[in-house]
């Protein structure tokens, strides 16, 4: 402010203006996830000239694939993603336009995790330009960017029942990146959830690598996906099991032994089939955490699986640098194709490119493309029904949030954590039925009063289904639970990690616990009376 | 149209100090209702550090006398535990943390000074960094996020009314008393009007020609995955305030803030953390080096708002005499049951019976000019640049 002699009043120098070191490195343009996706929009953004990296946090450290990170491994990942040289060649092996990225000059950084984009906004001007936190397994660090282009993808929906605390449940994209992706998968004979294209094209992969699967299992009275596929998995042994859920699995010495099979309806007994794993594929979620995070705008939208950013054209997002591509702009029923993914990217790169004021080398031609459009189908309702069916078959005694140790009644009844000891009376106690009365359920206010969501797994393994288990009881669409926040780190990351990102010696000098106002903590009896100012010089700097 | 809702006590406001002020009022038997524009406890009030020992305020001896008491008054679990290791890694913050324990003592609260081998017998995470500290046989630390619901239900138990996602656009004053508050939704008429609105109080006291100089910031904290349980959870130090909560998670703040401008018509505002995270991590490792290896889980931003000397303002006006306001500019949550209690005591007797609250008059700032935030650089860094 001008105080009209020219005078500029500096900037408090205890606020964060002015304290964050410049990134490590900057690019015209950063994608996150090396899927097809994000791979073809980084390939298209080095062919137009502009400098650009490449970061996948995959092959991810053999701690976070047992945390379930980013994926639902389910403790079914074996010993060999202990070695992380042979994790990264399969990796390379199974994507070969990584080559082509490294040919291009693109930067590919693997194995290492995007944890947060921060760009300007109307509550933080303090940063030194549009950045995106990386981290390795040991260092964190700031990249700079002009745009973003985010290809996180889709992660596995998971449902929880009676026994799926054990090793042994995964989920349906896990199960496939296990197998195909990295030949590392540690289960013999599956029984999977589902009967859509997910859950056929799960049973397929596992049988093309000599596995057993038992049976498919659907909610619905009839499967859901292609009958041609149907019918063949039904020619190899693929049992179709309708209008039934997974009521628990069999508890064994090594994870799960079995599922037990319940009809939704009618009194037909319920059928244990051994197996080792269960697969869930019942649907797949946009991974929008670094998005929500960020400050994108995000909605939910059932004909795309779930939370996705807000976006007509699907490429471009409420924050002018941040841009969308692949499955993390919205999944349907249907699984993309490899072609699809890629000219997802290539348009997401073309809209940087817009964006820069330059056009591609041929023209105009990827963004020609048109989106990739789903097909229309609400997914929410049958993730629903699988939701209802397995409370009514497995009861509210059920874990919803395995890290917090939440069941589906203490979600229901808000009951104080377990380690509090005693639950509140039952006179006293509030329904989320009753406090919806007060307004829209909130699942920020549930993870407040009852920890779910709050675990070491950041809500991968519990989100959608506390979300459900909460529209159920308070008796409302699934629409009406606003999206959790997603906050940064949304990749756990060890303290000595973080700590790693240089601090300016301006942060370190004017470091204060608190606000830095020597007048805040003057005693009380003190204010006004000489021993004021000795105690203000004494707390100028905590 | 509805005949407009009426209440003896309006509270605007649901963060914890209008909460604590509508519980007390609901104990005294008076027909009150909160009004907030969103969730109760919602923003910094429910996302803080959670410490309960300000030595420093007027409210001290009443916030000590409370806390142990809170879960029994309020019917619901606040996880309120007793005593605060505060330790040091410099010789600087040694002394300062020293002369702190002094200042806990002249109040009459009995605490020790720490060698560092002291510190590392009775805080299992420490290390080789600590180079002593002091135990506070006073204070402690609580759940902010329950004990904003604890208030918020205890209130409800008494017959107290809580109103959410109701914005309150501007008070109404007629005749030189304040009749009411006009919400998104209608009027509410009361007899009475409490304003708590934090970063809102400023704009809000305006539309009744009442000026509360406050500037807002954003402010940040770190949090872990849980860990074993210390003997003492109330453990900080290194530049850093926080706690490991009972459930295990060491959550962390301090540091620098960043000044923003509130938009002018109250519109709701993101609340983004920053690089911050890494630095505040960073000095928790250092500080408990034994938990090096935990893992950062999240991170989160609270706006948090300050009065040009930082001390809290607890008041009756005199014109409009039925008008009580309060910020506690920024450091709110433990004093919150003491706070409340003065509130109390305002509306209702006219004095707080339990401590001098002079020094917290309004009057205090008449003569502080308008553009006494830009003075201090206490404004968004975009318009300190554009200026």
């Amino acid at each position: 402010m001008d105080d009209g002699a020219g005078h500029i009043p500096a900037q408090d120098p205890r606020s964060q203006v002015g304290k964050f070191a410049p990134p490590r490195e900057r690019f015209d343009v950063v994608v996150i996830g090396a899927g097809p996706a994000g791979l073809a929009a980084a390939l298209e953004a080095a062919r137009a000239g502009l400098s650009v990296k490449l970061v996948d946090e995959n092959p991810v450290a053999p701690g976070l694939v047992g945390l379930d990170v980013p994926l639902l491994y389910g403790g079914r990942a074996d010993a060999s993603i202990g070695a992380p040289q042979r994790m990264l060649e399969q990796m390379l092996a199974t994507n070969p336009d990584l080559a082509e990225a490294f040919e291009l000059g693109v930067d590919v950084a693997l194995r290492t995790a995007a944890w947060s984009v921060f760009v300007e906004g109307d509550a933080l001007h303090a940063l030194p330009g549009p950045v995106v936190g990386l981290a390795d397994e040991t260092a964190a660090w700031l990249c700079g960017f002009d745009q973003l282009i985010v290809a996180s993808g889709a992660r596995d929906l998971v449902y929880s029942f009676d026994g799926a605390d054990q090793p042994g449940v995964v989920g349906a994209v896990a199960l496939t990146a296990l197998i195909e992706r990295y030949e590392a998968f540690d289960g013999r004979s599956l029984v999977v959830l589902g009967s859509d294209d997910l859950a056929l094209t799960a049973a397929e992969c596992a049988l093309a690598r000599g596995l057993a699967v038992a049976a498919l299992v659907e909610v619905a009275p009839a499967p859901l996906g292609d009958p041609f596929r149907i019918a063949e998995l039904s020619e190899r042994g693929v049992r179709m099991i309708a209008g039934s859920v997974v009521r628990s699995a069999v508890r064994g010495a090594f994870g799960v032994a079995g599922a037990v099979v319940a009809a939704v309806e009618g009194d037909r007994p319920d059928e244990t089939i051994a197996c080792d794993t269960i697969c869930l594929a019942v649907g797949r979620v946009p991974v929008v955490d670094l998005l929500d995070a960020a400050g994108v705008r995000v909605v939910l939208d059932g004909a795309r699986g779930g939370f996705v950013p807000d976006s007509l054209d699907r490429v471009s997002t409420s924050l002018p640098s941040i841009f969308v591509a692949g499955d993390c702009a919205g999944v349907g029923r249907r699984l993309a194709t490899l072609e699809e993914a890629a000219a997802h990217g290539r348009r997401a790169a073309a809209a940087v490119l817009a964006a820069r004021g330059l056009t591609l080398p041929d023209g105009d031609a990827a963004s020609t493309v048109p989106p990739p459009r789903p097909d229309g189908h609400d997914q929410l309702p049958h993730r629903r029904r699988w939701m209802e069916a397995l409370l009514s078959t497995g009861g509210t005694d059920v874990l919803v949030c395995p890290c917090e140790e939440v069941t589906r009644a203490e979600l229901v009844a808000v009951q104080p954590p377990r380690y509090l000891g005693a639950a509140i009376p039952e006179n006293r106690c509030r329904t989320l039925s009753a406090m919806a009365g007060e307004g829209t359920p909130s699942h920020d206010q549930m993870k407040r009063l009852t920890r779910v969501t709050m675990g070491p797994c950041q809500g991968r393994r519990c989100r959608e289904q506390v979300a459900m288990v909460m529209a159920i009881g308070a008796g409302v669409p699934v629409s009406g639970i606003p999206l959790a926040g997603y906050r940064a780190p949304v990749r756990p990351l060890p303290l000595a990690v973080l700590a790693t990102l240089p601090e300016t010696a301006a942060s370190e000098e004017q470091w204060d616990v608190w606000f830095g106002i020597p007048t805040q903590w003057v005693p009380y009896d003190a204010i006004g009376t000489p021993r004021e100012q000795e105690l203000i010089e004494f707390t100028m700097h905590m | 149209m509805d005949a407009p809702l009426r209440a003896s006590v309006v509270v605007v406001g649901g963060g914890v100090s209008g909460l604590s002020a509508a519980w007390w009022l609901a104990r005294s038997g008076v027909d009150v209702l909160v009004v907030d524009k969103g969730i109760v406890g919602w923003e910094a009030s429910g996302r803080n550090g959670g410490g309960c020992t300000h030595y420093n305020s007027a409210l001290f001896h009443e916030e000590q006398r409370l806390w142990p008491l809170m879960d029994e008054l309020l019917g619901y679990p606040t996880e309120y535990r007793r005593e605060r290791i505060i330790f040091a890694t410099t010789e600087y913050h040694l002394n300062a943390y020293l002369r702190m324990g002094e200042e806990v003592g002249r109040h009459g609260y009995d605490w020790e000074a720490l060698d560092g081998d002291e510190v590392r017998r009775r805080v299992p995470l420490a290390g080789d960094s600590a180079l002593g500290g002091i135990h506070l046989k006073v204070g402690g630390h609580a759940n902010p996020q329950r004990t904003v619901q604890a208030y918020a239900w205890a209130i409800q138990d008494l017959g107290g009314r809580i109103l959410q996602h109701t914005p309150v656009v501007r008070l109404v004053a007629r005749g030189g008393k304040v009749t009411g508050v006009e919400t998104a939704t209608g009027l509410i008429e009361c007899d009475h009007v409490v304003v708590t609105a934090g970063p809102q109080s400023g704009r809000l006291l305006a539309t009744v020609g009442v000026r509360l100089p406050v500037a807002v910031a954003r402010a940040e904290m770190i949090v872990t995955e849980p860990l074993p349980l210390m003997p003492h959870g109330g453990v900080d130090g290194n530049g850093l305030y926080g706690r490991q909560t009972l459930r295990g998670n060491l959550a962390y703040g301090g540091g620098p803030h960043e000044w923003i401008d509130l938009p002018p018509d109250g519109a709701p505002l993101s609340r983004p953390t920053s690089p911050l995270a890494a630095h505040l991590a960073r000095r928790l490792a250092e500080l408990l080096p034994k938990a090096a290896h935990v893992r950062v889980i999240r991170s989160w931003a609270g706006l948090i708002e300050n009065t040009p000397d930082g001390r809290p303002v607890i008041d009756r006006l005199s014109s409009p005499e039925n008008l009580t306001i309060c910020t506690m500019s920024a450091v709110g949550f433990g004093l919150s049951p003491a706070t409340g209690h003065a509130i109390r005591d305002l509306v209702v007797d006219g004095r707080c019976s339990f401590t001098d609250l002079d020094k917290y008059r309004l009057d205090r700032f008449d003569g502080v000019p308008d553009d006494w935030a830009a003075d201090k650089g206490w404004v968004a860094a975009a318009r300190a640049a554009a200026a």
